[in-house]
């Protein structure tokens, strides 16, 4: 609120300092500044137009950030939750309301250059796709591609309630917006999952599943070994999250080597909280100690 | 699709981006060094025996453009025509340079203000975004702060030099072209930065004028001025 107060405050006295300036111009040089005032003055809305696109992006993209965060707390609930299903359906509606934004931000776009507004967006986008390659991990136990992904972006104008007045439009072509997430931000993204990814093998083995974090540490080091290939090549922000990964690596190497070493006691531990779930698997595995 | 497939077509996009960030950064440097022929042949107004010479060396520099023209023509082929931002940081600073530089051979010529269409046409580029390779507004204007900078090392020099209706003039135009930033409203970015020093170019001048004004000096600049004309 104060920052508000602030600024209207230094507009306020930009107002008042003006006419000074322009009395001055006209004392001094009355032909001449009436042609540079004007150029100004088209400066002015250049910039303003330009800087209030600019906020609506960062607005949109914040926007998709949390949206994309929510659905991901949403599906870390499927490692203990009952109905699995549902979660995943639930995700589902979550992302298209994500895209619903993204939308928004391909009707920003368009006839404008999309890396000029890049850094609004980027964050946004890849949050975007942390969320869905996690979605798409749990259905499918692999990784989804940038092509896959953009393939998700390209919106017709049925998608939603036509918001713009112009019904004769007939041909899908003119109401097609479409939005690709470029190769860095999808790699940020993914390199974000592996965190997520971490988080969930950590928690299912809390939960006794003893299945899922040999399989995550495995489909890890695929992507470590994808992201090691890559090396520096690739921006500083990669490089960057490349250590993030290989911490996450380890961790998830470790809970494998835990689980494998004393895959006997843990249960036991653990014996009162996952009851139910547990029994049939302690049996077992007294069975063969 | 395999993981590592995946990553392997990964990195030959970056390859490729890495290659044309390459070219680019080859062109620019070609840029920079004929940026600063021009500056250091420019540079030579601020001697006291360059004041007299300036429109021939004004005539020198606009040869030099014709170099820009074409490095400039050779950068626009090196990367896709509809993403220009997004190498953009590569030519930024060589491109604001060329702005101040054509920006202060106009001011020394007519001692009038460079527009925006005017460099766009002495560097050889577009005005607007859809016609390609382009000058992007802020550039423009940050090329413009630096003319300002300059001008008010001129001003001093030409006191030294013994021209005293000079700094009279540039104080005016710096004062409007003041003015004209006050109207715009900047974001906290690096052209915002740049702006808040003009008031320090500002300040020089207005030194300048008074010091000239308190020992009746401008009066004789402009009878003598007066005079020439």
């Amino acid at each position: 609120m104060s920052s508000k107060e602030g600024s209207g405050g230094f507009r306020k006295r930009k107002h008042d300092n003006f006419p000074h300036g322009q009395k001055r111009d006209e004392k001094e040089s009355a032909n001449s500044s009436s042609s540079l005032m004007v150029s100004f003055k088209s400066f002015q809305l250049e910039l303003d137009t330009r800087h209030d696109k600019y906020e609506r992006l960062v607005k949109l993209s914040r926007d998709v950030t949390i949206e994309s965060k929510r659905t991901i707390f949403l599906l870390h609930r499927i490692t203990s939750a009952p109905n699995g299903e549902e979660i995943l359906n639930e995700s589902e509606a979550k992302l298209d309301a994500v895209r619903q934004k993204i939308k928004q931000v391909a009707q920003e776009l368009v006839g404008e250059d999309m890396y000029q507004f890049h850094r609004a967006i980027s964050p946004g986008l890849q949050e975007y796709v942390e969320a869905v390659s996690f979605q798409y991990f749990i259905k499918t136990r692999s990784l989804i591609s940038v092509k896959e992904i953009n393939k998700q972006l390209i919106f017709t104008m049925g998608d939603e309630e036509t918001n713009t007045p112009s019904s004769n439009s007939h041909d899908e072509q003119l109401c097609t917006w479409s939005l690709k997430v470029t190769p860095v931000d999808y790699l940020l993204g993914v390199a974000d999952l592996t965190g997520e990814l971490m988080r969930m093998c950590i928690t299912s083995v809390g939960n006794g599943d003893i299945d899922t974090p040999f399989e995550l540490s495995q489909f890890l080091r695929q992507i470590y070994d994808g992201f090691s290939y890559i090396g520096n090549t690739g921006p500083y922000e990669v490089s960057k999250k490349l250590y993030t990964l290989k911490q996450s690596l380890a961790k998830v190497e470790n809970a494998c080597y835990t689980l494998k070493v004393r895959g006997s006691e843990i249960p036991k531990h653990m014996l009162a909280d996952v009851f139910s779930t547990k029994a049939e698997i302690i049996d077992r595995e007294e069975g063969l100690s | 699709m395999s993981v590592s497939e995946m990553f392997i077509s990964l990195q030959g996009v970056l390859t490729a981006d890495q290659d044309i960030r390459e070219e680019i950064r080859k062109v620019v440097q070609t840029l920079e060094q004929t940026a600063r022929e021009i500056l250091t042949l420019l540079q030579g107004v601020h001697q006291g025996a360059g004041f007299q010479d300036i429109p021939k060396k004004c005539q020198k520099a606009r040869e030099h453009f014709g170099a820009v023209k074409t490095q400039l023509g050779s950068l626009k082929t090196k990367f896709p025509a509809d993403q220009y931002y997004r190498f953009h940081e590569h030519w930024r600073f060589v491109l604001q340079r060329l702005v101040f530089l054509a920006a202060f051979v106009v001011y020394l010529e007519t001692e009038t203000l460079v527009t925006r269409e005017a460099v766009t046409e002495i560097l050889g580029i577009e005005a607007d975004r859809e016609r390609g390779f382009h000058l992007d507004i802020e550039d423009y204007l940050s090329g413009i702060l630096t003319l300002a900078s300059e001008l008010s090392r001129l001003a001093v020099n030409s006191v030294t030099a013994g021209d005293y209706s000079r700094p009279l003039r540039i104080s005016t135009f710096i004062n409007e072209l003041d003015s004209g930033f006050r109207l715009l409203n900047l974001k906290n970015d690096s052209l915002r930065k740049r702006y808040d020093g003009l008031k320090y170019d500002v300040k020089k001048i207005e030194e300048v004028v008074y010091d000239l004004s308190i020992r009746g000096l401008n009066k004789e600049a402009t009878s003598v001025a007066g005079a020439e004309k």
